[in-house]
């Protein structure tokens, strides 16, 4: 992968970037209900509405209001937030590494657990591993991640309660991080207890949103297996020896890897999205349960700035899975 | 009718088309299904359990937090689940299918401009944007239905383009031409009728589709208000009270289960048994 594709693909992103942020801007304006108002006690008077719409800016044209935004964006400010009273960037800054964490845990269960059962159904093929993979990947497929999840908190946290459902780590827990990244920290400061409690608090959350992915990755990686088995340079590898577990593993993998991303490479956007609604079902701290508060409080700066960073992670997304598929298929590396 | 029985002996399409006639059924036939008024509230019956777990046979579901009858609720809430389903699906496929036949058939500027849309749409996250244009529009059922139709034309158009294309590629498509017929009469004349199947999947899957985005709005609070019962709404007091009654979630989200997965089995099903391909 040369780093002028990259830069290219980095280049081609703002363009984008701009239009996400004038669409959002322009919808966020025309929102009825009035948050300034909202912020005030009854009995204020115009005047005072007047001074503080002032002071937020809001009474300026909407085009210089832009203008003013999109130069503090520039200089990684977003402006303040009307109902949590605090910067925005900093708001996001401390809610994104929950978010990150769960996406990159729940990105890792889909992977590992859709190679395992891409592979047994391969393995078993015509037996009942494979009927039985065939079935609940088209259960996952059909029910969305929503509804997952609801059922998670129903069946692994109520009825059998073996999981936390809402948080992100027990508050009577005595863990001082020094980030955001608790997952991480607990990690590397050797904190088995803080790191099973964090554990198990994400993992209901991680899997209903891993669980569409896994469903979209197993299909595409079973079909491709099943194409590559066929491939000569695999009836080589048996022929030579290798057993039918050794063959799979590391001959048909790898190459069965390459349509696998291509393919499924807008589900991992999807899993972005998905992070708004479940944060918010498991009430976990990160920027998605943020931008449903955000929405409900009609707080504008704080509804821009979410969007623009989802907009952000969403192109980032894309991008490395563009570059996965480069490091994969050495096609595509060479030119 | 012949050809009515033969797509019933297809065992997706028998169970698709029976969840939607129960829904459709429960919507039209409420007033008279329900036991309860589905807003009467009897505080000092709140929380019965259902009639399996010792509750009364009078709530045979049971009563939630006001002492609402849930029976009665579950019932009432098939009509915004279909009345969304319907409209939002069918105008998602209106707007969808126009763009998607003009920029599979006149190609050029018009496709190049449709197609740069769609991916710039499909950038968004859904979910975000569904949020953000119910805050913006108020909460309502207007709200949910204008919502799903900004975001999800794109899957009809970009389906129903590729379709065109291949069709316009087709021996019948040059005849029209060389009879002289116009271009905006072969799309809706000619092609149309063509994609019209794939549509009617589409379709179905979006209904599918709605009534979990309505069920997701109603549940952060941006739909109906909370007069109205509907099935995300249920789920949302239900989340609530969770470890006290919990069948207060449970019933509505099988009723969206036993839906969706139904509206699925539907649409695959026809999908299936349409494609003369896989028919063979």
């Amino acid at each position: 992968m040369p780093a002028s594709y990259i830069f290219r693909r980095l280049l081609w992103a703002i363009p984008t970037l701009i239009g996400v942020a004038i669409v959002v801007f322009v919808l966020v304006r025309v929102v009825p209900g009035d948050p300034i108002a909202m912020m005030l006690p009854p009995g204020a008077t115009a005047d005072d509405v007047g001074r503080l719409r002032a002071m937020y800016g809001l009474d300026a044209p909407i085009a210089k209001q832009f203008v003013a935004w999109s130069g503090e964006v520039l200089r990684g400010e977003f402006g303040n937030s009307i109902s949590l009273r605090d910067k925005v960037s900093s708001l996001i800054l401390g809610r994104l590494p929950a978010t990150l964490e769960l996406v990159v845990v729940a990105v890792a269960a889909a992977c590992a657990f859709a190679t395992v059962l891409a592979i047994s159904a391969v393995f078993f093929r015509g037996r009942w591993p494979e009927l039985a993979v065939d079935a609940g990947t088209g259960l996952a497929l059909a029910i969305p991640d929503f509804l997952w999840g609801l059922l998670f908190i129903l069946v692994l946290g109520v009825l059998l309660p073996w999981f936390p459902i809402s948080g992100r780590i027990d508050p009577t827990l005595d863990f001082d991080p020094a980030t955001g990244f608790y997952l991480a920290e607990a990690l590397l400061r050797l904190k088995w207890n803080i790191l099973g409690n964090l554990l198990s608090h994400i993992a209901l959350p991680a899997l209903a949103l891993a669980l569409p992915l896994t469903a979209a990755l197993t299909r595409v990686l079973k079909g491709s297996l099943i194409d590559v088995m066929n491939q000569d340079y695999v009836v080589l590898a048996r022929v030579k020896g290798y057993s039918r577990t050794r063959t799979l593993w590391r001959v048909a993998l790898r190459n069965a890897l390459i349509p696998t991303v291509t393919l499924t490479g807008v589900q991992f956007s999807f899993l972005i999205g998905g992070t708004v609604l479940i944060e918010h079902l498991f009430s976990y701290p990160g920027i998605g349960n943020l931008a449903i508060a955000a929405v409900t409080q009609r707080d504008l700066p704080l509804i821009q700035g979410l969007i623009l960073t989802f907009a952000i992670l969403f192109i980032l997304t894309n991008l490395l899975v563009d570059m996965t598929y480069g490091a994969l298929n050495p096609k595509v590396r060479q030119t | 009718m012949k050809r009515f029985i033969s797509l019933m002996r297809h065992p997706r399409i028998a169970f698709g088309s029976g969840v939607l006639l129960l829904v459709f059924i429960a919507a039209i036939a409420a007033p008279w299904l329900a036991p309860h008024d589905p807003l009467e509230q009897d505080l000092l019956n709140s929380f019965q359990p259902p009639v399996w777990s010792g509750g009364d046979a009078s709530h045979a579901l049971g009563t939630d937090s006001l002492g609402r009858d849930i029976l009665s609720r579950l019932i009432y809430s098939a009509r915004p689940a279909l009345i969304v389903a319907f409209i939002a699906a069918l105008c998602a496929g209106i707007l969808g299918t126009a763009l998607g036949l003009a920029a599979g058939y006149f190609g050029g500027p018009i496709d190049s401009a449709v197609s740069r849309l769609v991916d710039i749409w499909m950038s968004f996250p859904s979910v975000l944007l569904c949020i953000v244009l119910a805050a913006v529009l108020g909460a309502g059922l207007h709200t949910v239905v204008i919502a799903i139709i900004i975001i999800d034309w794109t899957r009809f158009c970009r389906v129903v383009r590729a379709e065109t294309m291949v069709q316009k590629g087709q021996d019948y498509v040059a005849s029209a031409l060389t009879i002289g017929l116009k271009p905006a009469r072969i799309v809706t004349s000619e092609i149309l009728p063509n994609v019209a199947p794939l549509l009617l999947t589409l379709f179905t899957l979006e209904m599918g589709i709605a009534i979990v985005v309505e069920a997701i709005l109603s549940f952060v609070g941006l739909s109906v208000s909370s007069g109205v019962p509907t099935w995300g709404g249920i789920i949302q007091e239900g989340r609530l009270y969770v470890n006290q009654a919990w069948w207060l979630m449970a019933l509505p989200m099988a009723c969206i289960v036993v839906a969706v997965l139904g509206l699925n089995a539907l649409g695959d099903g026809l999908r299936d048994a349409i494609d003369p391909v896989k028919a063979r």
